[in-house]
């Protein structure tokens, strides 16, 4: 690593950790930021580095949500008793029953997203180009109309998540400082992954699949991995997330197509697809702009996020990153 | 579910009322679905904002009835401004990301349905909204059957539209144009086809047909700003299943879908008619997939 | 008598109505080069393509190595060591010449620990000392849609090379090239047929360069198998004669 860039790592670690107490109002939005640069990271993974852009990633980050949630309070009180009462049942987490199953709700949920993600694989990486957006967008949607007629988890009633223990600031910097660690570990190990043959692999079939085949390329076996990687990440975000709002539901809050599921794609767009930093200098954009304008442009939100789309698919598509790029190529040197 | 099931046994009659209901709403399926068609076939780029477009068409058949126009008045003036609409569209963004790859494209259209849905949702407000057409209920069967007969009228004018489409498409010059572009641009354009003003007529073409549909659908159902997408579902499967340029098997594939949906709500519940929709979509894609992958070929 | 590398028994291969290969046999030996031609539309690329397995066969039977192919995908085939040059060049356009080539290193060892490992040094090394094989050490670093069409030929060459067939099927290598660079890319060749021991597999038009190349010739016309035989016994043949200038 040059200097330059340990450098600007350095930074963005002390701003990171500083952010939440220098700015304690604001803690749990730069928390969902952080989530925000996972979603960015995880969709260029499949898009911008592979190819294959998805429309439903989505689905990981609500099952992981709801995997997490099941294990949390499943741990402790029976499910179906729980999700009928609808809330009116008394919940009594001790301390440690709280950290013993976030911590298990999060790891189940990484795996569960990613076993899903190879599963969902074997059936639909047949399927190219814009079928296999309109395939994973299907695949997000049917997810969530399953979810909101599942009574046995809570169905559209949603679940009420076991409360933190402690003091007010301290749930929202240790929610924060676990979406940041998250982040930072998608960031560490996504910069790992892409200077190894795989980077080199899904580049390759995003370039041009069917040569790579005809060169003897396992592309079934890197499209696999490289989705589950994707969804271990989104399971994470989804069971944290989950924890921060309290309350899930599946058609806004877990699988929330038309928001954060298009989200993922307009950040990558915006910040430069196919590139590490691109997604996040993206996320940073969009999330700014979006906590900025919301009671500004009330009502016009997203009006405006579908305009964006429009203005960036149409007129920007190399995304600042590569728009930098042309004007600066010094810097990239 | 059993229950539904062995009632539908037991009261033959309760199939019949299915049926009627799922024809007349397949036939405005079959509507839509026959100008996703025609835009993904001339042009390429597969409309994700065409049940929006539909639900636009719906609003401002509610616009006009507020001030005293009847439905039925009211669908050659929406079509028409829808087609105007489409063309200011075609003109603003699609033209743009024609050339370009077709995530590329979807994906415009998708910030379109986006932008479109969220604006209707500003304009009108979330509720549910429907348009009286004053017209009564056919009963029969000594009142085990009922069918609304604005869905008569619907499912009616859905035949002399779609008659008309087609006679259009075959007998005109400008569908001629349209046609040969369709089957290779190139070739149209060394024709002397100017094959823009195609792409733009068949972008308008298909968003006077969903403002009709959406007419006709905020009489016989309900409009709502976010249920656009139930129908792009509905008609990406139809047009998946059927295939481009099948329009006998567009027209029973969409009939067939209505009828389909019709069966699941009552069987399994109104909860899980979407699911199955989209789960139909997924089958079909992959059902598509593994027959082309037997030739060694993907869907793309 | 060795056995063949390439056995074709009865093959028959049809688009729609169309017959591109019908009831064709043919063997190709190991080490050896071997030619096929044939006027425009004889199925030529067809047979190729039914090889590599990229579509199925309607007859017939393809065997590698005494094993049945002809149900393979495309990936499993390349595994094997049956690699095919395209008529228009594929290469991966947005990279550089070198990561070009470090993709086409085999493949049918890798197992799952190596999606994850870096390149080693002696992969780099073995790709730039084989694009100095096809004179594009200088270029190197440039990214590969950046390179003129005979340029782009020779990456592919050397992709093929790198990634260690034992059977390589070039379609027209010297089409589009410049004349000055034939004969080096035709040294090329025949270096790697004698020293790597890659058997070759060449359709072409250039006469001259088929003649003096290939051991064997096969020539098709309309689909199937006119003549096969030395480079002499074919350019003597009449029936090849009549293909190429008679009245189809």
């Amino acid at each position: 690593m040059t200097r330059r860039s340990a450098v600007l790592h350095l930074a963005l670690l002390a701003g990171g950790i500083a952010a939440p107490f220098v700015f304690p109002a604001h803690a749990v939005q730069f928390a969902v930021f952080w989530i925000m640069v996972l979603f960015a990271l995880t969709w260029d993974t499949m898009g911008g580095q592979m190819g294959y852009n998805s429309l439903g990633n989505i689905l990981f980050f609500g099952l992981g949500m709801y995997i997490c949630a099941l294990t949390q309070i499943g741990m402790v009180y029976d499910i179906a008793q729980y999700t009928a009462a609808n809330g009116a049942i008394r919940v009594d987490f001790t301390d440690r029953q709280y950290f013993v199953g976030l911590a298990l709700g999060v790891v189940l949920a990484a795996l569960g997203a990613l076993i899903a993600a190879a599963l969902l694989s074997w059936v639909l990486f047949g399927l190219r180009g814009p079928y296999f957006a309109i395939g994973t967008l299907g695949a997000a949607i049917a997810a969530a109309e399953l979810t909101n007629a599942w009574e046995y988890v809570g169905g559209g009633s949603g679940i009420a998540m076991p409360v933190f223990p402690g003091a007010p600031g301290m749930r929202e910097r240790f929610f924060y400082a676990a979406c940041m660690a998250g982040a930072a570990a998608c960031y560490l190990f996504l910069r790992w992954l892409y200077g190894t043959r795989f980077g080199l692999a899904i580049n390759a079939i995003r370039d041009d699949e069917d040569k790579a085949e005809a060169l003897g390329l396992r592309t079934g076996r890197y499209k696999t991995v490289a989705w589950s990687i994707s969804a271990f990440f989104l399971g994470i975000a989804g069971a944290l997330f989950g924890n921060m709002t309290g309350f899930i539901e599946p058609l806004e809050t877990a699988y929330p197509t038309l928001t954060f599921g298009i989200f993922m794609v307009a950040m990558a767009l915006i910040g430069g697809k196919g590139t590490l930093w691109g997604p996040i200098i993206g996320a940073t954009l969009f999330y700014t702009l979006r906590e900025v304008t919301w009671t500004y442009l009330l009502g016009w939100q997203y009006i405006a996020l579908g305009v964006l789309i429009i203005v960036n698919v149409v007129y920007f598509r190399q995304g600042v990153l590569g728009w930098l790029r042309e004007r600066r190529p010094a810097w990239f040197a | 579910m059993w229950d539904s099931l062995a009632l539908l046994g037991a009261a033959p009659i309760l199939n019949v009322q299915l049926w009627l209901n799922g024809l007349s709403v397949g036939a405005i399926f079959a509507l839509v679905a026959y100008g996703l068609a025609l835009v993904w076939g001339v042009t390429s780029v597969k409309n994700l904002a065409q049940g929006d477009l539909v639900m636009m068409g719906g609003y401002l058949g509610y616009l006009l009835a507020e001030h005293g126009i009847h439905p039925l008045a009211a669908l050659v003036p929406v079509a028409a401004l829808m087609f105007a609409f489409g063309w200011v569209l075609y003109r603003l963004v699609i033209r743009r990301v024609i050339q370009l790859d077709l995530f590329t494209s979807l994906l415009a259209t998708f910030g379109l349905a986006i932008t479109i849905q969220q604006s209707l949702n500003l304009v009108f407000g979330p509720e549910v909204r429907t348009v009286q057409s004053g017209f009564g209920r056919l009963e029969m069967f000594g009142g085990m059957v009922d069918i609304t007969e604005i869905r008569l009228i619907a499912f009616g004018l859905c035949i002399v539209l779609a008659a008309a489409l087609v006679l259009f498409m075959k007998r005109s010059r400008i569908g001629q144009a349209i046609r040969a572009t369709a089957q290779d641009a190139r070739a149209a354009r060394v024709l002397g086809v100017d094959t823009d003003r195609v792409y733009a007529l068949a972008f308008s073409i298909n968003a006077a047909i969903c403002g009709a549909a959406g007419v006709l659908i905020a009489t016989v159902w309900v409009i709502q700003p976010f249920y656009g997408i139930a129908y792009s579902v509905r008609a990406f499967v139809i047009v998946t299943a059927a295939g481009l340029g099948n329009l006998p098997g567009v027209i029973l594939a969409a009939l067939g879908l209505g009828v389909a949906e019709q069966y699941s709500g009552f069987v399994l519940g109104a909860q899980f008619q979407q699911a199955t929709v989209v789960g139909l979509l997924l089958a079909i894609l992959i059902w598509r997939q593994l027959a082309l992958m037997r030739d060694r070929r993907v869907l793309q | 008598m060795s056995a063949a590398l390439i056995e074709v028994r009865g093959l028959t291969k049809a688009f729609g109505g169309v017959v591109a290969n019908r009831n064709v046999s043919l063997s190709v030996a190991p080490g050896t080069i071997t030619g096929l031609i044939g006027p425009n539309g004889s199925g030529k690329t067809t047979l190729f393509s039914s090889i590599v397995g990229q579509h199925p066969i309607d007859a017939g039977s393809i065997r590698f190595e005494g094993r049945e192919i002809s149900r393979l995908s495309v990936q499993e085939i390349a595994r094997l060591g049956v690699l095919r040059t395209f008529q228009q060049t594929r290469v991966f356009s947005k990279m550089d010449c070198v990561r070009n080539m470090l993709i086409a290193a085999p493949h049918r060892h890798s197992g799952w620990r190596d999606m994850f490992r870096r390149d080693p040094r002696e992969r780099v090394e073995k790709a730039e000392r084989l694009l100095e094989l096809v004179g594009l050490r200088a270029k190197r670093w440039e990214a590969a849609g950046s390179l003129s069409f005979g340029q782009q030929k020779l990456l592919e060459l050397a992709m093929a090379l790198m990634n260690e067939p034992k059977i390589l099927l070039l379609d027209e290598p010297t089409a589009g090239i410049n004349p000055t660079l034939i004969n080096g890319l035709i040294g090329c060749l025949e270096r790697a047929n004698r020293e790597f021991g890659i058997t070759l597999f060449v359709i072409e038009h250039n006469m001259r360069v088929i003649m003096s190349l290939a051991q064997r010739i096969y020539c098709m016309s309309r689909g199937e198998l006119l003549a096969s035989g030395t480079p002499a016994q074919i350019r003597d043949d009449p029936r090849v004669i009549d293909a190429y200038l008679g009245v189809h």
